[in-house]
């Protein structure tokens, strides 16, 4: 739920990290958390099981400064990948605001991506959001494993597969390095923020 | 479902939580929406605490919602959470709200609920819940 809290003079967004098990939403967002500054992000929340999988969600708050006089903050959240925790990615997105939708470029996960944009289009439904019109960025993750010579997606296959009737931005990234991670960030934001303005402030 | 929390919602909120629970004992009063978005908090905590807190406590409450499910139940509206110095009290407002109270083991937990039911009631005519 978007709130603006006149008082405060601050606008809340939620965005949530979508995608397959061990796509890396998890890095993402700890990436953000180690690289900004401490005033910026408040205290990360990981609810973990002990082989570092997501259990429940990650949350990370962090305020990314103002527009118009109104602070913004945002809050992160991932949801748990693997297919077992349907209930859990559905509660997560409850009143979400805007998705990063993280995408894994080894080939071997190819369905898996498919299997998860396909999920995430039906949570959203649940809870009468479009995946068509909700602010949407893709991310295509792991492409540093190509020097590795571990064989990898081409993003004209990974747009093809998950982006070719959506068309929104797509950026390929290394989590694990911080590659593409502030990119997505930006991106997810401004558009996050455009509708959600739009919405509040006709 | 969104929302503009205009200077005098905030007021009218801050001041339902201090006089029925701040001057009855209570530490800390948030109130949060079923996402986890802050909407006006009151106490002693630094924010940097309280917007972890709301975020876990609203999906503390729908992870129980499911359980709820699962036992025939529609929804659990109270969860009262017992510590050795520090307790913490959830309920539901409307379908949209919840206030959480931290207080300590000088303070009644019968004392709390019956505040927190009153003080729910007023915040329920604010927010239009």
């Amino acid at each position: 739920m978007a709130l603006i809290d006149l008082a405060r003079r601050e606008l809340q967004v939620k965005i949530v990290y979508y995608g397959p098990a061990r796509s890396g939403k998890t890095t993402n967002v700890v990436y953000l958390y180690k690289t900004m500054n401490k005033q910026v992000t408040g205290k990360m929340v990981t609810i973990d099981t002990k082989g570092d999988r997501t259990l429940f969600f990650d949350f990370l708050p962090v305020n990314v400064g103002k527009i118009k006089g109104l602070g913004i903050r945002i809050q992160l959240y991932t949801v748990p990948g693997q297919v077992m925790y349907a209930a859990t990615r559905r509660l997560v997105l409850r009143g979400v605001d805007g998705v990063v939708f993280v995408a894994d470029s080894l080939r071997v996960q190819r369905q898996r991506n498919i299997e998860s944009l396909k999920d995430l289009t039906e949570n959203l439904n649940s809870y009468a959001i479009d995946i068509r019109t909700i602010p949407l960025v893709f991310q295509y993750n792991k492409r540093d494993l190509a020097k590795a010579g571990v064989p990898i997606l081409s993003v004209d296959e990974m747009e093809e597969d998950l982006n070719s009737t959506l068309k929104v931005p797509a950026f390929e990234a290394s989590a694990v390095l911080g590659k593409g991670v502030f990119e997505t960030l930006r991106e997810i934001t401004k558009r996050t923020i455009r509708v959600v303005a739009n919405k509040l402030v006709k | 479902m969104d929302m503009i929390l205009t200077v005098e919602k905030q007021r009218q909120l801050e001041d339902v939580i201090r006089t029925e629970l701040l001057a009855n004992g209570a530490e800390h009063v948030i109130l949060v929406d079923s996402s986890g978005s802050l909407i006006v908090d009151c106490g002693n905590y630094p924010l940097e605490d309280i917007l972890p807190l709301a975020a876990l406590s609203a999906a503390n409450f729908g992870a129980t919602a499911e359980i709820a499910k699962l036992v025939g139940e529609e929804d659990f509206t109270l969860l009262f959470h017992k510590g050795e110095k520090k307790n913490l009290h959830f309920s539901k407002i409307g379908e949209e709200y919840i206030l959480i109270v931290v207080f300590d083991k000088s303070v009644s937990l019968g004392l709390i609920r019956l505040k927190s039911t009153k003080a729910a009631e007023k915040i329920m005519e604010i927010l239009g819940a």
